[in-house]
């Protein structure tokens, strides 16, 4: 990891230690990122949509995808609610909300490149990107195939090659990034004949949007879909309709991935830095007790020591004692017959 | 000698050896059938529905089961419960056994398993939790081996050797602790990116600390179910001191399984309340919610209680296992059951036959290598040779 | 405005990043900040007679 002197100073800042620094560790500190300043969006406006599928003929020819089981021109696959997958990356879905009855409303699905993607965020090989461009793009150089990232995406996009056995990929749109890159619109936007989808800058698309809520307030309900959702997508959508009558969920909130996870990640330096104090605490006070109990266990010990060797000293005198007076009298008596053997001696002599 | 060799040929022909075999059998061909035709071809895994039993099953209740090893290791090495000491060596070697069988069976779900090293080595994503767990679980595999190389040096007769890694008991417990901690809470941590997949009563922000806490439960009950077991079929490797010890050690431990289950049942009531969840107490995943909370965890902390209190044995044995069927029904809840919930049935998972036979795969060549090692080196006795550390 | 980071995931990616080096040295600092730190505790007289 190389650390620029911007980037140092940008951690200094973070950690709130870089207020000398001045406007960069202003620029730092401040914690409330708003994405690539021009980047790119799509703006779906679904009121326009009429379901020809156009797009997704494109996007399979733009991505060089296989072939589909039913040509793009049946129009009978609507029928049915489909999502993407490793072979589609965008599909189109017919609903038919009863207020709108008998009209029926296409929506159109893909990535919705996300300003703050959870699937970037779930990646621990880093292998997805959010793109100054706006696109997140996917490394497959790098993918494990853990498959974190599509129980991560709350939009339910990212789809695998289960059938492939020793290199499967993680497929999803790439918002047309190599496209984009060279000046071109993407595939989908390129091949809609009915100007439901427009491709600008962000800012633009979302002023955009706004004006057509202003200018057909009968027309639109006033949300656009991805100006928050998950803290703001890069697919923009427009809708006559509120989005949950049409297979977007409205109950995701506007937290974006990073943050929900962001209070358990910080908890894991806290767990390093402070279990093994509170750990080598308790084992210090463990062995200090054990050392205590130690203690007291040898005193009682040296003390019944003690007193063990007080009274055998005690019995050694006594039995010395006795065994001076069992010697005195030994040698009395002994003393004692030898003299009267020499008085019997001398008396034997005189007779 | 011949007549030995034919003995000890019907001895290895047992009907649990046979099982194994088939299983074992089985197995392989599944395996060669993973690796030329694809997750496809053996599982039931969708866009929908990218991690199915063996995330579920393998990876969360594999490591909540092996967190025996640092559960006893901490209790014996950090709170000085030595009279312990004989239920450290088991609950290491199938935390090492279950670590390792974890991360073996990995190499079943991932993609490209031989890039499994890519997060260290190759290129950082440290925004993830699985990161998070990745870095631990190797690591900790790595403590784990070093805790448990003594038994293998005392087999081998390597003194010296022996000799270092005893003088780092301390230092790789209280590493281990560290590292469990860390990994089992992100386990949990990993379902905190999908507010909107699982189910409000499982998902919290108290994820984390609820897959540590349990950890702790499952690792206690653990230990003990394992006891159990081995004193069944193993007792004659045992020595007096492990025997002598053994009714202390499930008394001791039945303790502290029943009072950590208390908290852990304080803190589910908490999440509740703090989410303001009560409401869906009422529909039906709120009754399987109140099934696992007052017949998973209520329950054995009232039955632990009631066997410590009147010193049997049975009882508490035979909670430990009722408490280890609720780890796993937790974690397959969280994982599975309680997750996609907002999906309409026909687009949920139900794991194909295949899947299910490479986790009975997996946890038999658990079990073959438990027993081969157990027979062989100083786990469930101390080697004449050496004394306790 | 120069700023390093325009969104939330390239900042956390930085920092979580330093933070895990820090992790590791500060597992293998403290354990030679404890030999330090009790290096010269004397035991009584008695531990060694033992």
């Amino acid at each position: 990891m190389s650390l620029t002197r911007r980037r140092f100073l940008g951690w200094m800042g973070a950690a709130g230690a870089g207020t000398l620094v001045g406007r960069q560790a202003e620029a730092a500190a401040n914690v409330h990122f708003t994405g690539y300043p021009d980047s790119f969006a799509v703006l779906h406006d679904i009121t326009l949509c009429v379901g020809c599928r156009s797009c997704e003929a494109a996007c399979n020819t733009v991505n060089e995808l296989p072939p589909p089981n039913r040509p793009f021109k049946d129009l009978t696959v609507l029928d049915q609610h489909r999502r993407t997958t490793s072979k589609t990356y965008t599909v189109v879905n017919r609903f038919q909300p009863a207020s709108q009855a008998p009209k029926s409303i296409f929506v159109k699905k893909q990535c919705n490149h996300c300003l703050e993607p959870a699937c970037a965020s779930a990646c621990f090989v880093r292998a997805f990107k959010k793109s100054p461009e706006g696109a997140v793009t996917y490394d497959p150089t790098v993918c494990v195939g853990c498959r974190y990232c599509m129980v991560a995406c709350p939009f339910e996009i990212p789809a695998y090659e289960y059938e492939k056995a020793l290199d499967p990929k993680v497929m999803k749109c790439t918002m047309c990034h190599p496209r984009v890159k060279n000046g071109q619109l993407p595939g989908c936007v390129q091949a809609c004949p009915k100007e439901a989808l427009t491709f600008g800058k962000r800012k633009d698309i979302l002023n955009i949007a706004r004006e057509r809520i202003h200018k057909y307030p009968q027309r639109y309900i006033d949300h656009i879909y991805g100006e928050s959702e998950m803290g703001g997508t890069s697919w923009l959508y427009l809708s006559s309709v509120p989005f949950s009558q049409i297979g977007m969920r409205e109950d995701l909130g506007t937290t974006p991935a990073p943050e929900l996870t962001s209070g358990a990640l910080g908890a894991v330096p806290i767990v390093v830095g402070l279990w093994p104090v509170l750990l080598t605490g308790i084992y210090a006070i463990t062995q200090r007790k054990e050392k205590v109990s130690a203690e007291e266990q040898r005193l009682a010990v040296s003390q019944a020591v003690e007193h063990a060797r007080q009274s055998a000293e005690l019995d050694m005198v006594r039995a010395m004692e006795k065994a001076e007076k069992d010697k005195e009298t030994a040698i009395k008596q002994a003393v004692k017959k030898a003299m009267d053997e020499a008085v019997k001696a001398q008396q034997e002599v005189k007779a | 000698m011949s007549d030995e060799k034919s003995l000890s040929v019907n001895k290895a022909l047992t009907p649990f050896n046979m099982v194994a075999g088939i299983i074992l059998l089985i197995g392989m061909v599944i395996t060669i059938l993973r690796f030329t035709g694809g997750l496809a071809a053996v599982s039931n895994l969708t866009d929908d529905n990218p991690w199915g039993i063996w995330i579920g099953f393998d990876l969360l209740c594999g490591v909540a089961l092996a967190a025996g090893g640092y559960v006893t290791s901490a209790a014996v090495y950090i709170f000085g419960l030595k009279r312990y000491h004989s239920a450290v060596r088991p609950a290491i070697l199938t935390g090492f056994l279950g670590y390792a069988l974890v991360v073996f069976a990995l190499h079943y779900d991932v993609g490209r398993p031989w890039r499994l090293p890519y997060p260290f080595i190759v290129q950082q994503g440290t925004t993830s939790l699985l990161f998070e767990v990745g870095a631990c679980v190797a690591l900790y595999l790595t403590v784990l081996f070093i805790e448990f190389t003594p038994a293998v040096m005392e087999w081998l007769g390597l003194k010296r050797a022996r000799t270092i890694v005893v003088r780092l008991t301390m230092l790789l417990t209280i590493f281990g602790v560290v590292l469990s901690t860390l990994h089992q809470s992100s386990l949990g941590a990993l379902y905190l990116i999908a507010p909107s997949k699982l189910h409000p009563l499982w998902y919290s922000t108290y994820l984390p600390v609820y897959f540590f806490v349990s950890s702790i439960i499952a690792g206690l009950s653990m230990v003990l179910f394992e006891s159990t077991l081995s004193h069944h079929y193993f007792s004659h490797k045992m020595d007096k001191t492990h025997l002598a010890e053994a009714d202390n050690v499930t008394l001791g431990f039945g303790k502290a399984a029943s009072l950590v289950l208390a908290g852990y049942f304080t803190i589910k009531i908490i999440g509740i309340a703090i989410a303001d969840n009560w409401h869906y107490l009422t529909t039906g995943y709120g009754a399987w919610f109140l099934l696992e909370l007052l017949g998973f965890v209520a329950l054995p902390c009232l039955m632990y209680a009631v066997g410590v209190r009147d010193r049997n044995v049975k009882l508490i044995r035979w909670t430990a296992g009722w408490t280890i069927l609720g780890i796993v029904l937790n974690r397959l809840n969280i994982s599975l059951i309680a997750f996609n919930w907002q999906l309409p049935s026909s687009q949920r998972y139900v794991p194909h036959w295949m899947e299910i036979m490479v986790s009975v795969f997996i946890v038999t060549i658990g079990i073959l290598i438990f027993r081969f090692i157990v027979t062989r080196m100083p786990i469930m006795y101390e080697h004449p040779d050496y004394h306790s550390h | 405005m120069p700023c390093e980071f325009f969104t939330l995931q390239d900042f956390m990616t930085y920092t979580k990043g330093i933070t895990y080096i820090l992790m590791l040295v500060s597992l293998c600092a403290i354990t030679g900040f404890w030999l330090f730190l009790t290096e010269r505790d004397t035991d009584e007289p008695h531990h060694h007679s033992k």
